[in-house]
């Protein structure tokens, strides 16, 4: 068997590729939207199509075409986009753990394809953040997965964007993927504590620019993560002693 | 807007080529050393919750605000649709039965009602 067929009759890969496509739905709604603004706010269609397929950081292009569309100077369209994609930086240092016996390129291919989903769903399968057998194509389904479900319906958008109208707000259908997601991983007193903590901190800090809001939410759902585990511990001690 | 007022020149082309290596390095940062960077183990324990807590932040502002700001009507389609998409998801977990609950409600609400 070539090494491409093998891997696709791998059963951990199967099983990245499907316990992704649950969330098919959502993420093509939000490519297809994504694809629609691209063309919408200006770009022509060779550039939208090249910003989906090489850029592939759906946020980080959303804030990028006003800048553009104004002619804003290259860096601070670069500046804004690292900005935004601030919280890839946090998820790499997670990633580093399964990736890190593998030579750089390989790293390097993995971690462009990582995708947010990509780490909570690994997250969800492999919680002990440990290497285990299977993950890497586990890892690569997923990636797939989310590759495809994202750009077929961003290049439809691109191609359709003057048929669809921006008023259905399909925006919203990735909204309502995302939350059903979020419900899901709601296990525990700790995972509740950071989504109570991160929602309310992402609207407080809404008026922070360049979505930074988002990075307040996650050091304050950390912090208070860390506290409420501290406390834990002094309540244990004092068990301890009594 | 003024369509194609940007999408042609090589500028444009060169700026997306800059954002596609912001995509890279971003999301390799800490894959790029051969050496690992040694964050401290309470760290790494705490950001567990990192990409969570970023679905939330993402969220939360999508469902209750308008433009900045916290929305000041129960005549707006999202909260409906929210509704419905998490009773849905308590009868039923999952992704796509919330999803088309929800949109259930927020189709004909903002297309009918204009909420």
């Amino acid at each position: 068997m070539t090494p491409l067929r093998a891997l696709l009759k791998d059963p951990d890969f199967r099983r990245g590729a499907s316990e992704m496509l649950a969330f098919g739905p959502g993420i093509a709604a939000w490519g297809l939207v994504t694809g629609v603004a691209m063309v919408k706010s200006g770009l022509s269609v060779p550039l939208a199509i090249f910003m989906s397929l090489a850029v592939y950081a759906g946020s980080a292009q959303l804030a990028a075409l006003p800048m553009l569309a104004a002619g804003a100077p290259m860096w601070v369209v670069w500046a804004a986009a690292f900005c935004v994609n601030l919280r890839f930086v946090i998820y790499s240092a997670q990633w580093r753990v399964f990736f890190e016996h593998l030579p750089r390129n390989r790293r390097l291919l993995y971690g462009y394809f990582a995708a947010d989903l990509n780490l909570i769903v690994f997250q969800r399968a492999y919680p002990r953040a440990q290497r285990e057998a299977g993950q890497l194509p586990f890892f690569i389904g997923g990636t797939v997965a989310v590759w495809l479900c994202w750009q077929l319906p961003s290049l439809l958008g691109i191609v359709l964007a003057d048929v669809i109208p921006t008023r259905w707000g399909l925006g919203f259908a990735g909204t309502l993927a995302v939350l059903g997601l979020t419900y899901g991983l709601l296990s525990d007193r700790s995972t509740w504590v950071a989504a109570v903590v991160a929602g309310t901190a992402a609207v407080a800090a809404f008026a922070l620019p360049l979505k930074l809001n988002i990075l307040v939410a996650i050091a304050a759902a950390v912090a208070a993560g860390l506290m409420i585990e501290q406390a834990g511990r002094a309540g244990e001690r004092l068990k301890g002693n009594s | 807007m003024n369509i194609a007022n940007i999408g042609n020149g090589w500028e444009t082309a060169l700026t997306i080529a800059g954002l596609a290596l912001v995509s890279l390095v971003t999301r390799c940062f800490f894959l790029i050393p051969e050496r690992e960077v040694p964050l401290p183990e309470w760290l790494k324990r705490g950001l567990k919750v990192a990409p969570l807590a970023a679905l939330t932040a993402v969220v939360v502002p999508e469902i209750v605000m308008t433009q900045g700001h916290l929305i000041q009507t129960w005549h707006d389609a999202r909260l409906p649709a929210v509704a419905a998409a998490t009773l849905y998801y308590l009868w039923r977990p999952g992704v796509l039965g919330p999803l088309l609950a929800g949109l259930a409600f927020f189709l004909p609400l903002r297309l009918l009602l204009g909420w």
